[in-house]
């Protein structure tokens, strides 16, 4: 991915941790609330300047949910897949969002606006099945409310 | 390091506290199947093969021989019938994997293992990490590791490094049990074997 | 900014000026802002109190403050008024002025927000009498609705940090330790082995740099009462870390917290910057000479981080894989030194241990299970929410008396306790003591406190398949047995739910079960089977049924059910039609629909929607669908009965 990114803010946050190595998942994390993904870039400045090997950076980013090695969505949607979501019809809400947006699970639209994940269970299993748009939490949600919520985001 | 007595399948073993089940056995010429383990790498534990029953006081229970450490007075049986039903359940798994690999042939005629009911895709690797430890820990290279996690879990190839050091090396290629990094990979062309290609399939 | 506490009697000076500006009597209004309520919109509630007291020219006579979770999550927004107790439920901002006006001037309850108890028919509006609360013992939960967790003072003021002001100034280290073991403090987070017994092994390992650390990655889908606890009442967590570092002799403690809750990272940040202001965190703790710092710890969304020494390799910036526990944490952990961890809800029991004594403790809960448990209570039951009961609760008191039985008239099937560690427990248990000896030999487990009730709707080989789904997903992929065993699991499996199960399956998820609990590398691969074991345990008929008769009894299962309309009852209203997303409903108006099998993708949407007094959609499994009309058939419309 041939993407420029600013790369001053990856000498911020490693600034920040004191090139600490076993800080190596924070670092990706901030990296990742940076850029929306992990740019291969700053994974190469992050690997030098810790003195950590790729293949263990790339380890990382592969094994946890929170990172995306490819660029992600202006928009994250997340369907919590939780038991007790589960249990009140979590895998239909996640069809209906799924045909709606016209992505499958766990993608990216090729415009770069939409990314739809799911998440092993948020927390709030009173509110189930729950649809997570851009960190605002919707419970129950009706097709007219995923209509309405989409259709906000631009 | 002062020396304890433990028992491997009957016999009375002395041996120096530090050392593995795994290692104290074979010290005693007593045979114990290892798929994941080198004598010259790090323990990884992953296979599982080396799986023995180990009692102390009325406790039992199955450990992996080459992390386990040997202590006084254990009691240890490399081929109770419950570490058989293991191996070959095992052997059975990872056949779905490398169903010509000579070295699970060999297992599987030494356990009476008929085939496999499982299906799987035959993509040659069992996932020992032979080779990512021997590139990590021998060549200090770290050209070669695991991506993914779970069922996506498979070893890919660091272009930015191997494309630099792979072609003259080789020498994880002697350690594939399965032979599938001498098959599938010449060192040069990296195919359907890097970080990118792992992402091309998983990702969105 | 704070003021350094250099002494217990410093802390206790300040908690008396925190109460002498504090008027007892003077009414607090307390709203929820924990996840759940915030998601039902509590910040917008909270700001409308605030703005309608000041607009009826309150300010000086009434607060509000926003408090940790108050555990009914399903009746959220909930809204306490203090000093009387009052609670409304389901409170939502254009309610506000009314409930001032009524309540807070005129002293009079708004009913309709009050909860009803229908089996009584009255209402209830006092906290303590609502039998969702009645039957609780809130001694670690119940703060939260009194506490802001952004002020340090309302902590104080309930007299936090005392506990650790005892233990650092008149106990020594071992004594703190003993009453911790006396008072047998079983861990919270899932093993429920004794804590003091783990802290035992962590100081007695050879002397040099230790480490305390809470565990908050709580991934047990289903379970989030570490979330409340940790968003709620941060500081009860950091005293419970503190006072077991100084019991243990680890000078430095780790809070992992799972990024999927920002809430809880949030306040527990704010609460450790708020400590280290107030002097306690740092150098020579309230002048005791006794010295701790405290790091906070992101996780990055894998399950398998949070077992405890995946969660270790991961503070040391390593991926979080577990390691063989050949040699124990406690004793050789973060960087090959002693660590103990425990979970959140263990260390909030470590205060009140400290401030009331073992023997207090000791008389609550079971012969083997001290205390009490939180445990969430979610699925298909009335009353979804956080609930704390002592150890010896039965499992029909927690989920009828509290929980108020299952929703819609539907019967009880099972409860699955214990997360994807655990397993389903039938009706016929329903007596059973809440103990963790009790639930394992049922054959499933304490677990952290997730309780997941089905009911009749429920299918159990698609509970089962679902967790092993999970599982295959979170499992770190490193053993053959975990990795390989539980992916053939779920091949199996999807072929029952599929219709395509065989004889011998069964049988086959039976010997793969055995091989994954002996030979896995750690806890997630060898409690793996259970779900799946419990399953076949209690309910093998059902998997029965989807092998031999390829009928899915609980008609659930996509491929083994069909959704058929009955012209009898069908009155043509359309709603399916309009919501059926693939035009699989044929119909018009005043003509009986039906639906074209060949088209329906059972999505279940038109039988959603079907209003319940006509019920024309039903879901039909191991019998044949009854063909297409072959003429239109013209609705007669009779009276239906409401």
């Amino acid at each position: 991915m041939a993407v420029a990114i600013d790369a001053s803010r990856v000498e911020e946050i490693l600034d920040k941790y004191g090139e600490d190595s076993s800080a190596l998942i924070q670092i990706l994390l901030d990296v990742q609330r940076e850029y929306r993904w992990l740019p291969k870039e700053a994974l190469a400045r992050v690997s030098e300047r810790l003195d950590v090997p790729l293949d263990r950076i790339y380890q990382i980013g592969t094994f946890y949910k929170a990172f995306s090695l490819v660029p992600r969505g202006r928009h994250e949607v997340q369907v919590c897949m939780g038991t007790a979501c589960h249990v009140r019809g979590a895998p239909r809400l996640l069809d209906r969002v799924s045909e709606l947006l016209k992505l499958p699970p766990n993608s990216t639209s090729s415009d770069l606006k939409f990314t739809l994940s799911t998440v092993n269970c948020l927390g709030c299993c009173a509110l189930g099945p729950v649809l997570v748009v851009d960190g605002d939490y919707h419970s129950k949600p009706s097709t007219e409310d995923l209509k309405r919520v989409f259709d906000a985001c631009e | 390091m002062s020396e304890i007595t433990l028992q491997i399948d009957g016999k009375e073993i002395k041996t120096e506290e530090g050392v593995t089940l795994l290692e104290a056995a074979r010290e005693a010429g007593i045979h114990i199947p290892t798929l994941c383990y080198s004598e010259d790498l790090s323990t990884y534990g992953a296979c599982r093969i080396c799986s023995v029953e180990i009692t102390r006081g009325k406790r039992t229970r199955i450990v992996a021989s080459c992390c386990y450490p040997a202590q006084d007075g254990l009691v240890v049986t490399t081929n109770s019938p419950r570490v058989i039903k293991i191996r070959k359940m095992l052997i059975e798994l990872m056949l779905a994997y490398a169903p010509g690999a000579k070295v699970l042939q060999d297992l599987a005629a030494e356990y009476g293992v008929e085939g496999t009911r499982f299906k799987a895709e035959p993509n040659l690797c069992i996932l020992c990490g032979l080779c990512m430890r021997y590139c990590a820990e021998v060549k200090r290279a770290n050209a070669i590791g695991f991506v993914g996690r779970g069922t996506t879990r498979q070893i890919a190839f660091v272009p930015e490094i191997a494309l630099g050091t792979c072609a003259t090396c080789k020498e994880c290629f002697s350690l594939c049990p399965t032979a599938k990094l001498p098959r599938e990979t010449d060192g040069v062309c990296l195919q359907d074997l890097t970080v990118d290609d792992f992402l091309a399939k998983h990702s969105g | 900014m704070g003021i350094t506490l250099a002494s217990p009697d410093d802390l206790a000076q300040f908690r008396q000026e925190i109460l002498n500006e504090r008027d007892p009597d003077m009414p607090i209004v307390t709203v929820c802002c924990g996840t759940g309520c915030q998601a039902y919109g509590s910040a917008k509630v909270t700001q409308a109190f605030i703005d309608e007291i000041e607009k009826q020219g309150l300010s000086a006579k009434v607060k509000t403050k926003s408090t940790g979770c108050h555990g009914f999550c399903e009746r959220g927004v909930v809204v306490i008024i203090l000093p009387d107790e009052i609670c409304y439920l389901r409170v939502k901002p254009e309610d506000v002025p009314e409930i001032v006006t009524k309540t807070l001037v005129d002293k009079e309850i708004v009913e309709r927000l009050t909860f009803e108890d229908t089996e009584a028919g009255q209402h209830v509006a006092q906290e303590s009498e609502i039998p969702f609360y009645k039957h609780q013992s809130r001694l670690v939960f119940g703060n939260n609705r009194f506490i802001d967790p952004k002020s340090i003072e309302d902590y104080v003021a309930r007299g936090g940090y005392g506990a650790l002001a005892k233990a650092l100034t008149q106990m020594k280290p071992e004594q703190v330790l003993d009453e911790v073991k006396k008072a047998d403090v079983r861990g919270r987070g899932g093993g429920g082995f004794p804590a003091g017994i783990k802290w035992e092994t962590t100081r007695n390992a050879p002397a040099g740099q230790k480490y305390v650390i809470v565990n908050c990655d709580e991934g047990d889908p289903g379970a989030f009462m570490d979330r409340s606890l940790m968003e709620g009442n941060p500081h009860c967590v950091l005293e419970g870390l503190i006072i077991g570092g100084y019991a243990i002799g680890a000078t430095e403690g780790f809070v992992y917290v799972r990024q999927e809750y920002p809430l809880a990272l949030d306040n527990i940040l704010y609460a450790i910057e708020q400590a280290e202001n107030h002097g306690l965190l740092g150098e020579t703790i309230l002048g005791s000479g006794f010295n701790f710092t405290v790091k906070v710890h992101r996780g990055a969304g894998a399950f398998v981080s949070g077992e405890s020494s995946a969660l270790m390799s991961a503070i040391e910036g390593r991926v979080g894989e577990p390691r063989p526990k050949y040699i124990r944490t406690a004793v050789s952990g973060i960087w090959g030194r002693p660590s103990n961890l425990n979970n959140v809800e263990t260390w909030a029991n470590i205060p009140l241990v400290i401030e009331k004594g073992a023997e207090w403790y000791r008389s609550i809960g079971t012969e083997g299970s001290k205390g009490t448990k939180i445990f969430s209570l979610v699925g298909k039951v009335n009353n979804t929410g956080l609930v704390e009961v002592p150890m010896g609760a039965t499992i029909r008191q927690i989920i009828f008396d509290i929980g108020g039985g299952i929703p819609n008239g539907k019967k009880f099937k099972a409860v699955q306790t214990g997360g994807p560690s655990g397993g389903c427990i039938p009706e016929k248990f329903l007596d059973t003591q809440i103990d963790f000896d009790e639930l394992d030999k049922l054959g499933s487990m304490m677990g952290s406190g997730g309780l997941i009730v089905m009911d009749e709707d429920t299918c159990m080989v698609d509970v089962a398949k679902y967790f092993i789904s999970f599982l295959t997903e979170e499992s770190c992929g490193k053993c053959v047995p975990c990795r390989e065993g539980l992916r053939q699991m779920l091949k199996i499996l999807e072929r029952i739910t599929q219709g395509e199960g065989q004889d011998g399956d069964i049988e086959l998820l039976e010997e793969l079960s055995e091989v994954i609990v002996d030979a896995s590398l750690c806890a997630l691969g060898s409690t793996a089977p259970n779900p799946v074991l419990s399953t076949i345990k209690y309910f093998r008929e059902e998997y029965e049924a989807h092998i031999k008769e390829k009928r899915c009894p609980a008609k659930v299962c996509k491929a083994l059910t069909s959704y058929y309309i009955d012209p009898e009852k069908c009155t043509a209203c359309r709603l399916c039609f309009k919501n059926c997303p693939t035009g699989a409903v044929k119909g018009d108006k005043g003509i009986v629909h039906w639906i074209a099998q060949e088209e329906c993708t059972k999505c279940g949407v038109c039988f959603e929607v079907c209003p319940a007094r006509f019920s024309a959609v039903v879901r039909l499994s191991g019998e044949p669908v009854p063909p297409t009309p072959e003429e239109p058939i013209k609705v007669v419309r009779k009276k239906v009965k409401a």
